[in-house]
């Protein structure tokens, strides 16, 4: 590779030729401020926050997008540079709502932080912010408000590059230019999958989640309503990012007693339902195998797909309608949770459900909306009342005053609170499809997984498609029709790979028996509700946070799980019963494709 | 609906199925049906396997590229300053008077829609206006009368 | 620097031998480096506004290793008071396809394309006719190269080479970053020439007349001569080409009305020269480029108002991007509106105009970075008529 010598401030730096001015300052420490960069993102040049000065360019050239050249010059820090820059952030401060104190990213805004910076306020040139500009918050999950909005084109470029779901699309031109939805329509009725990975990569509040905390405050303040929470297990590995921590500190133990101390009355784990749902969909997949293998059922589809990730659940529903019937009719870990909170639950505990709330804290945007489905309702209330993202439980927890650092640790409520190492992975990319074939393998030989310890690595990682092929060898007698067959699976992450393992489906051409589908990339972990900023490392250091967490757990496999056992026992019989139907499984419709 | 579905389909054909034939394919959509509606937008964007946002934000970025709907005829005044210094405004009186409409609306009979344009080329003899792709320089407040009448 | 006189010149619209055939043939007989090689000796350079040496341009698309490139004619003509271009369209078509077949053949482009903005859509039939009569004859005489029209839709943006290959790829017309550059990778990402109109008739014209007409008229830096649209307060509004390297003041004497207060030269994102700089000011690369528009402006006429007209202008042109431009537009249009109404006080004038200097050193394109020069001409030279 050609090696491209450049200085920067006098300093001398070697990169590799295509890298840009910004890769050859990173690598010597110099910090150039940007807005519309991000790691993830196609490069776009736009904001111009990241001039620079090159000796012999009579303009400053954008350090994200130039690539370096054999002695370049470059000034980073010139006063020519510093004014522009003022410039250029006082001008978008001035096409911005200002209101700094009732926004939710006070404190973690990318132009807050420069406008710190540079000592810019609001009166060096006048506001031209529209009067008219519109908030939309139709949609269960994410709101759009265009006054914060800086055009840097993130949001843009992530639903179209990241996530290949095209929702959003910069309209009009000039003075009219904005970040649209097709036709303006408002977010609910485009195709929008609520996968949240804009408002991950939103600079400013433009985009937000949903926020429902202080309904959520309300029941926890009612006396006569019983508060039951429950978290998902990417929050785990991410909470402390808001509070104190390094990214991929588990802080499983603080946040359980944070949670009770904000004055909820049972701290579940949505990990116990993670198991219940590999009970169900392992079972569910065996029995699609004996119908295809077996009975030659064509009505029966394979490969089978996870529904556990309402985003991804959404996409197919609006882009790929006609092939629903891959997805496996098992409810989301948070839903099967919130079914079994105001049935099962509330008759252990002598409650009356219309007095319980169920809140489930995810990493994850898309969960408001699937709370809030239809379909979501076969308890006789509405399964789950509130999701929360990881954000709101860390603001809730800011706003109770906990100096979360110095918290104790301590352990789930029952019933409902016991969990495996199964489940927990259930939050890195892999992890569903690892803790399914934990179960599945072993209801079917009656032995463990040939991994060492379990860990099925061939699943792991961060590529966009993984593929594993696991031969079924001594089938016990009832999976007799197993014995010898190759079990072909594949784990896909972000849309834009679930949108080409469709295709492939949608040409016949699927080679799979079982795909594990995530809409955000890294999984869970990496979803549209975690704490921001996000970026490949991070990223990896949550699911490394993830896999730490399940080697520590005493019990490692679903079906293990005594609380599975026993909710089986008492109440649901076995997986795909009557019971288990009604509660725990679900349907899907077509949505238009715009 | 249906119309507009083969329409499109028919300028796909014509131009091409790729992203670069976009432009000429809202072009001529936009030159059957006046403007870009929804439906039409949503045939575009699965013909040529793209989003309909995508196809929104294209569109939308062209002055004549119209995603409101617009009347069987687009009466364009030049608004930039030689023709403002030429009387565009009384050009623009007149129309309105005549029309009963306001700058940006359209008639009632939906006839004719009115708009302002930016320099049309035409700065040594205006005021200049487009009707449709037909173009008149020099009008005046009574000839601009006759000429949209052959329109009616 | 010394300025010509004004001479009249008639070189574009002569129409002897307009038949294109012959001026291809003529060339081809040249090798594609002595065709180069004589755009450069000639001295031409580009006629859209920017000046860039043409012969340059062909030398770098023609380096670059490609079995693809094209040939792109700009016809997206959106300047206020440039109205050049639609008559050479109007008048000598075939000079424009001959220079670019020139140009195909001395870089080894297959594909032309004539960008041609909507507002002109009235020229289609005619122009396609004539395009289909000439596709046939370049076949004839052996050159592989076909040109094709595409319509642009009313974006003025779209005149940047970067934003016109982004709208012939059927995406919004918002320019790119350079580099790379256009002969590098431009349309469809391939080595693509890409020139003015008038540019192309002159390449033509080279290969006609010779080098040496063409270098003999103009400066040594503003070689051969150059279309004007005249337009405002003047008699003889309309299409004129004149020598370059001519002095404004005599320019006023021959176009003006007598009551001449400033000539806006380059259209809005040209410069306004009043009238006590008339005669120190040289209408040439060395002085003021121009793309052509020269609009006369006498004493009855506001100069606020004119501002005001191209900075709206600019503001609803801007492809919305770039924060400098986008926002910066806005800004002075506030701006200028606030301190006429007396609600912010002159000073505020002057923080304005350092504005403009950002939006010159940081816009992403042309269009941001040329706003500087009609606000600070006229703000500098007619602060009175700003004010209250």
């Amino acid at each position: 590779m050609t090696k491209i010598k450049i200085s920067i401030d006098g300093k001398q730096v070697q990169v590799e030729k295509g890298q840009t001015i910004l890769d050859a300052a990173k690598k010597i420490n110099v910090r150039i401020p940007t807005l519309c960069y991000h790691e993830d993102l196609c490069v776009a040049g736009n904001c111009r926050v990241c001039v620079v000065e090159v000796e012999g360019s009579r303009a400053l050239q954008a350090s994200c997008a130039i690539p370096a050249q054999n002695g370049m010059s470059i000034r980073t820090n010139s006063p020519t540079v510093r004014n522009a820059r003022k410039d250029i952030i006082a001008m978008l401060v001035s096409e911005h709502n200002t209101q700094c104190t009732t926004c939710y990213r006070s404190t973690n805004c990318e132009l807050q932080t420069l406008s710190a910076e540079y000592n810019i306020d609001n009166n060096r040139y006048l506001s031209i912010l529209k009067p008219n500009t519109t908030k939309d918050t139709s949609s269960w999950s994410i709101e759009k408000d265009d006054s914060k909005c800086v055009r840097c084109q993130r949001c843009v470029r992530t639903c179209a590059e990241l996530q290949h779901v095209n929702a959003l699309t910069v309209s009009h031109k000039g003075k009219d230019m904005k970040i649209s939805t097709f036709h303006d329509l408002p977010m609910k009725d485009v195709v929008c999958t609520n996968c949240g990975q804009c408002v991950n990569r939103c600079p400013t509040g433009a985009l937000t989640e949903r926020r429902y905390f202080d309904e959520v405050w309300e029941a926890i303040g009612d006396p006569n309503k019983h508060v039951v929470m429950n978290t998902a297990p990417s929050v785990r590995v991410a909470l402390g990012e808001m509070l104190g921590y390094p990214v991929g500190t588990r802080v499983t133990g603080k946040m359980v007693t944070a949670m009770r101390r904000l004055g909820v009355d049972s701290v579940l784990d949505t990990d116990f339902s993670a198991d219940l749902t590999i009970m169900e969909e392992g079972t569910e997949l065996l029995s699609r195998l004996k119908k295809v293998l077996v009975e030659k059922d064509d009505t029966v589809k394979l490969p089978m797909i996870t529904s556990c990730s309402p985003g991804w659940v959404k996409f197919c529903e609006h882009l790929f309608p006609d092939h629903l019937g891959h997805l496996s009719s098992c409810k989301s870990p948070q839903q099967m949770f919130g079914a079994l909170t105001k049935t099962y639950y509330a008759d252990k505990k002598g409650i009356d459900p219309k007095d319980i709330v169920s809140v489930a804290i995810m990493p994850c945007a898309a969960k408001k909306f699937e709370a809030n489905r239809r379909e979501m309702n076969d308890s006789g209330f509405q399964d789950i009342d509130a999701g929360l993202t990881t954000r709101e439980l860390g603001h809730m927890i800011k706003q109770a005053g906990l100096n979360f650092l110095e918290l104790e640790d301590s352990a789930y409520d029952s019933i409902m609170g016991e969990s495996t190492g199964a489940g927990v992975i259930f939050g890195a990319t892999g992890g569903v499809m690892e803790a399914a074939l934990r179960t599945a393998y072993e209801l079917v030989t009656g032995k463990e997984v040939p991994f060492e310890n379990m860990n099925i690595k061939p699943v792991r990682g961060m590529e966009g498609i993984r593929e594993a092929t696991i031969k079924i060898e001594g089938a016990l007698p009832q999976w007799s029709f197993l014995e010898g067959v190759d079990l072909r699976v594949a784990v896909a992450h972000g849309l834009i790979n679930a949108r080409i393992i469709m295709e492939q489906i949608a040409a016949g051409e699927s080679p799979y028996h079982f795909i594990e589908i995530m809409a955000c990339p890294g999984g869970c972990i990496g979803g549209g509700g975690q704490p921001i900023p996000t970026n490949e490392t991070i990223r990896k250091q949550r699911v490394a946070a993830i896999y730490e967490e399940d080697m520590s757990m005493p019990v490692r496999k679903s079906h293990a799980n005594p609380e599975i056992v026993k909710v089986y026992e008492e109440f649901l019989k076995e997986p795909l019963s009557h019971v288990s139907h009604n509660l725990l499984h679900t349907t899907y419709r077509k949505r238009q494709h715009y | 609906m249906e119309d507009t579905e083969k329409l499109v389909v028919d300028l796909v054909t014509k131009h091409g199925k790729t992203r670069n034939s976009l432009l000429p394919v809202l072009q001529g959509v936009v030159k059957e049906e006046h403007f870009l509606s929804e439906a039409a937008m949503i045939a575009i964007a699965k013909a040529l396997n793209l989003s309909s946002a995508d196809v929104y934000g294209t569109a939308s970025f062209y002055s004549f590229l119209d995603t409101e709907p617009r009347g069987e005829n687009i009466i364009r005044v030049c608004k930039t300053i030689t023709c403002k210094m030429k009387g565009k405004h009384q050009i623009i009186e007149a129309l309105e008077g005549h029309l009963k409409i306001k700058e940006g609306e359209t008639t009632r009979n939906n006839k004719f829609t009115l708009l302002s344009a930016n320099c049309l080329g035409w700065c040594h003899k205006g005021p200049v206006m487009l009707v449709n792709d037909d173009v008149y320089p020099e009008v005046g407040p009574d000839s601009v009368i006759d000429i949209i009448e052959k329109y009616c | 620097m010394i300025s010509k006189k004004l001479k009249r010149v008639d070189i574009i619209f002569e129409c002897n031998g307009c038949e294109p055939t012959e001026v291809v043939k003529k060339a081809m007989k040249k090798s594609p480096d002595e065709i180069i090689a004589a755009v450069i000796e000639s001295g031409l350079r580009g006629r859209g506004g920017a000046g860039f040496p043409t012969g340059m341009k062909w030398k770098f698309a023609k380096e670059e290793k490609s079995d693809i490139k094209y040939v792109i004619c700009n016809a997206d003509e959106g300047e206020p008071g440039t109205f050049k271009d639609r008559e050479i369209l109007d008048v000598v078509p075939n000079k424009v396809l001959s220079g670019m077949a020139i140009c195909a053949y001395a870089i080894g482009a297959k594909e032309g394309f004539i960008y041609l903005r909507g507002e002109y859509n009235f020229l289609l039939k005619k122009l396609q006719t004539i395009i289909d009569a000439f596709n046939n004859s370049m076949s004839k005489i052996g050159l592989d190269f076909a040109i094709e029209i595409r319509s642009g839709s009313g974006a003025y943006v779209c005149g940047e080479e970067t934003a016109l290959f982004e709208s012939m790829e059927g995406r919004r017309g918002e320019p790119r970053n350079k580099p790379p550059f256009p002969t590098q990778a431009g349309y469809n990402g391939k080595p693509t020439i890409i020139n003015n109109v008038e540019t192309l008739v002159y390449a033509t014209m080279i290969f006609r007349l010779g080098v040496k007409e063409f270098k003999d008229l103009g400066t040594t830096d503003s070689r051969g001569s150059k279309v004007f649209s005249i337009s405002g307060d003047t008699p003889k509004a309309g299409i004129h080409e004149l020598e370059l390297g001519l002095n404004l003041a005599e320019f006023v004497e021959e176009f003006g009305d007598g009551d001449t207060k400033a000539v806006q030269v380059g259209g809005a994102s040209g410069h306004c020269v009043p009238r006590k700089l008339f005669k120190d000011t040289i209408i040439g690369f060395e002085g003021i480029p121009t793309g052509g528009s020269m609009m006369i402006f006498n004493s009855t006429r506001s100069m606020f108002n004119i501002l005001n007209d191209y900075l709206e202008f600019f503001a609803e042109e801007s492809c919305g991007q770039c924060t400098p431009c986008r926002v910066g537009t806005q800004q002075l249009i506030k701006g200028i509106r606030a301190v006429k109404q007396g609600d912010m006080p002159s000073e505020y004038l002057d923080q304005l105009m350092k504005l403009t200097e950002t939006m010159q050193i940081a816009s992403k394109c042309g269009l941001g970075q040329s706003v500087a020069n009609s606000f600070s001409s006229i703000v500098t030279n007619f602060r009175e008529e700003m004010i209250y």
